[in-house]
């Protein structure tokens, strides 16, 4: 057994705390984990990629393309970018949050149209508005948690270890509005 | 007890748990974090953020003679400023054991070259050990620490940012006793003079003979035997990419000491294969080793001299067969490179230089992204510090009238690694150079580390605080301003009676990082119905400005309420609300 899973957003959205929360599950449930993250330059609001892979043995941390099991996209653009590493069958969780790149936002290119539609022609797609359900939560920065809700629900992974990971993984004063948003996700 | 832990965690721990006494080091990424980790969770070590990687290894050479196990972590291009204190350090070896933890950075993570740091163990004939994961992070930085009291050698721990930024399991032990080591006088060992060196030098090519002997018994460089006509010299990261792709359709020999190579046990492994292949990354360091030595090899001609190698590379060069099925984009998107955050002080400095029309002599840090679009205003980043000494030359070589179109940037941090000499220099030569300081109060591109400009240290205790505008008085400039990075009206003013001047000036823009705890702006600024359009707000490349739809948008998710914009709105046409 392994799953690769991917995780991608925009520097600053949050994408290392979903992987730390990844990571601790699969430690929990006994398995063998890596998990592989890049800091500097790249986070400066640039495409960020995160990978966590567990499984009986985990040999490379990195996820190749067409390897992903599941890939959490936090924003609509960098989910087409991680399109070629998902698995043909594997499924992917969109956040339908739009950022505009620089190039977009000096006018030298544009933010491709209709992305969603054209990932659901082509593979399996859950996706939501995590910002609005996050700030439903109460805080606009847990909208790496609610994504981590949605993947919770399809993981097949008991919803009590879940909590259990979440309490342990995010700052005590944070616990509460992080659950929240978890459930907000689980319950899409 | 396991652990999930970073590699650079797992050095901090195999640091912690060997005795180690003293860590010295300068933040590089990916090699910030064992630093960061031993200030945060293992108190019994003295740590320290010097000002340089030379100097950090000279403090942990030092402490070595002194007798304590020491060690001192950059990254590759750090390795280059150390390459000083490194090749006499050899000569010298160790009292108390000493690790040089280097991470090299193949695909350029957030690094301006792509240097293969194994030619310097080869180079100042020091040991070199190369971990694939966390667990072996933490094993080989215990290992390092052993050989290096029995062959009275530093040794180098090799890192690359897939081993450095990656987590896997570690198992925890407890730390090792290691008392200080007896301190002898012992000039002939330690005072490296030709008379001295000479006899040193004798030493140093033995110790290498013993090494090699080494290199064919150590466990680390081990043999995987599925009985298959394939073999696979591997180390470091590729390593776990070829397992990944091969898996047990080859044979491998996993380097774990890549200098001195084991030569011998190569041969021995290479007998009866009908193909030796050499997977690693970067430059052919094991594969013209083996070549020399009459092993025949495939080596980069099946690979890549460039960038990171993956199991999909491997699995096409040794097995000849496709990797998973994937999807291809159809059409080509936006890229979305790293930008200069919200609020960041660098972006109004910039803004001014090139609205000025000026030529920029550039350093290393966030302030780099100045020579991205928009702003675009860099002409030149080298390396660190030589934003100011390159402004030197160009001004020496070019003259007058060029310097007063001149200026050069460099960050806090970044002075006082490298940039104090360049300073001391352009002063002492005569120059007209106008320097800028970029003061953001912290080291901002690798996550925010104390430095002698902040006054704390890594554990935050408060110390004395450079004064930047006291140090440049000292070494004879008389032109010093201090400016407010975001009052773009008067550091233009500044800096154009700065540049016309025929002497060296001093310029200080500070403000500090917008993602400092501290810094909090009130309100959000949004665009007013007084707006033209003129898109000089644009300009100034913050990501929550943007034009759509004939309009000129401020996101709200992504303003922090500098007011940076405000500021160069000509026609007063930007509010802010919710202060």
């Amino acid at each position: 057994m392994k799953r690769s899973i991917m995780i991608v957003g925009v520097g600053g959205q949050g994408t290392l705390l979903s992987s730390r929360i990844l990571g601790n599950i699969a430690l929990k449930l006994g398995f063998d984990v890596k998990v592989s993250e890049v800091h500097g330059m790249s986070q400066r609001g640039g495409s960020v990629v995160t990978y966590v892979k567990y499984g009986d043995n985990v040999y490379s941390p990195i996820v190749e393309e067409g390897e992903a099991d599941y890939i959490l996209a936090f924003e609509l653009l960098e989910a087409y970018r991680a399109l070629p590493f998902l698995k043909t069958t594997g499924t992917m969780i969109v956040n339908e949050q739009e950022i505009d790149p620089m190039p977009v936002i000096t006018g030298a290119l544009e933010y491709p149209k209709d992305i969603l539609s054209k990932l659901k022609n082509k593979i399996n797609v859950i996706s939501l508005d995590a910002l609005s359900l996050a700030k439903e939560a109460g805080n606009s920065k847990c909208a790496n948690v609610v994504l981590i809700g949605v993947f919770a629900k399809i993981s097949g992974i008991d919803k009590d270890k879940w909590i259990e990971v979440i309490k342990e993984t995010v700052k005590e004063k944070f616990i509460d509005v992080n659950l929240k948003a978890f459930e907000l996700g689980y319950n899409l | 007890m396991k652990k999930l832990m970073l590699g650079n965690e797992a050095v901090a721990r195999g640091a912690y748990e060997a005795g180690v006494i003293v860590v010295a080091s300068y933040p590089g990424t990916p090699s910030t974090e064992i630093t960061e980790t031993i200030a945060n969770e293992y108190k019994d070590i003295y740590v320290e953020w010097s000002p340089n990687e030379k100097v950090a290894s000279e403090v942990a050479i030092g402490a070595s003679i002194s007798g304590a196990r020491s060690m001192a972590c950059m990254k590759h291009v750090g390795l280059n400023v150390m390459a000083d204190p490194l090749f006499t350090s050899s000569y010298i070896g160790v009292n108390g054991g000493l690790v040089f933890v280097v991470a090299d950075d193949p695909g350029m993570h957030s690094s301006q070259n792509e240097q293969d740091s194994r030619h310097y163990a080869k180079a100042s004939k020091v040991v070199m050990l190369e971990p694939s994961d966390s667990s072996e992070a933490k094993k080989f930085t215990k290992l390092a620490f052993k050989i290096s009291e029995e062959y009275d050698t530093p040794v180098i721990l090799r890192l690359s940012t897939r081993v450095s930024h990656s987590q896997s399991l570690v198992e925890i032990e407890d730390r090792e006793d290691v008392p200080l080591k007896e301190y002898k006088k012992d000039i002939d060992k330690n005072v490296m003079m030709p008379a001295k060196a000479i006899k040193r030098h004798v030493i140093v090519e033995k110790r290498v003979l013993a090494l090699k002997e080494l290199a064919e018994k150590i466990e680390i460089n081990k043999v995987i035997d599925n009985k298959k006509k394939i073999g696979v010299v591997t180390t470091g990261i590729s390593h776990l990419y070829a397992y990944e792709a091969l898996g047990d359709n080859v044979n491998y020999f996993k380097v774990g000491m890549s200098y001195p190579l084991p030569v011998e046990s190569i041969k021995e492994f290479s007998k009866g294969l009908d193909k030796l292949f050499v997977i690693e990354e970067l430059d052919p360091f094991i594969e013209e080793h083996l070549k020399a030595n009459s092993i025949d090899c495939i080596g980069k001609e099946a690979f890549t001299l460039l960038g990171e190698y993956n199991s999909r590379m491997i699995k096409k060069a040794v097995l000849n067969e496709d990797y998973y099925e994937f999807i291809k984009l159809d059409e080509s998107i936006p890229i979305r490179p790293p930008v200069m955050c919200p609020g960041c002080p660098h972006r109004g400095v910039f803004f001014v230089l090139k609205k000025l029309g000026l030529t920029v002599s550039g350093d290393i840090g966030c302030y780099t992204l100045g020579a991205t679009s928009p702003l675009e205003s860099v002409d030149t980043t080298i390396c660190m510090g030589a934003s100011i000494s390159a402004q030197h030359g160009m001004s020496k070589a070019r003259g007058s009238e060029f310097n007063k179109k001149l200026v050069s940037v460099i960050g806090d941090s970044t002075f006082v690694h490298s940039g104090i000499t360049g300073l001391i220099d352009a002063v002492y030569n005569k120059g007209s150079n106008t320097v800028i300081i970029l003061d953001n109060s912290i080291t901002g591109m690798t996550g925010h580390q104390d430095n002698p400009t902040t006054g704390y240290t890594i554990r935050g205790e408060k110390t004395k605080q450079l004064n930047l505008v006291a140090l440049g008085k000292s070494i004879g400039i008389e032109s010093i301003r201090t400016v407010d990075s975001f009052d773009v009206h008067e550091l233009e003013k500044v800096v154009k009676e700065e540049t016309s001047k025929d002497e060296v000036s001093l310029i200080i823009a500070s403000r500090p990082c917008a993602l400092l705890k501290n810094v909090k702006y009130e309100g959000k600024a949004f665009i007013s119905d007084r707006c033209k359009k003129c898109k000089i707000c644009m300009k100034l490349g913050c990501p929550a400005i943007s034009f759509k739809d004939n309009m000129v948008l401020i996101n709200p998710n992504q303003c922090n309420g500098c007011g940076l914009c405000i500021n160069v709105c000509p026609f007063n046409a930007i509010d802010k609300r919710g202060e």
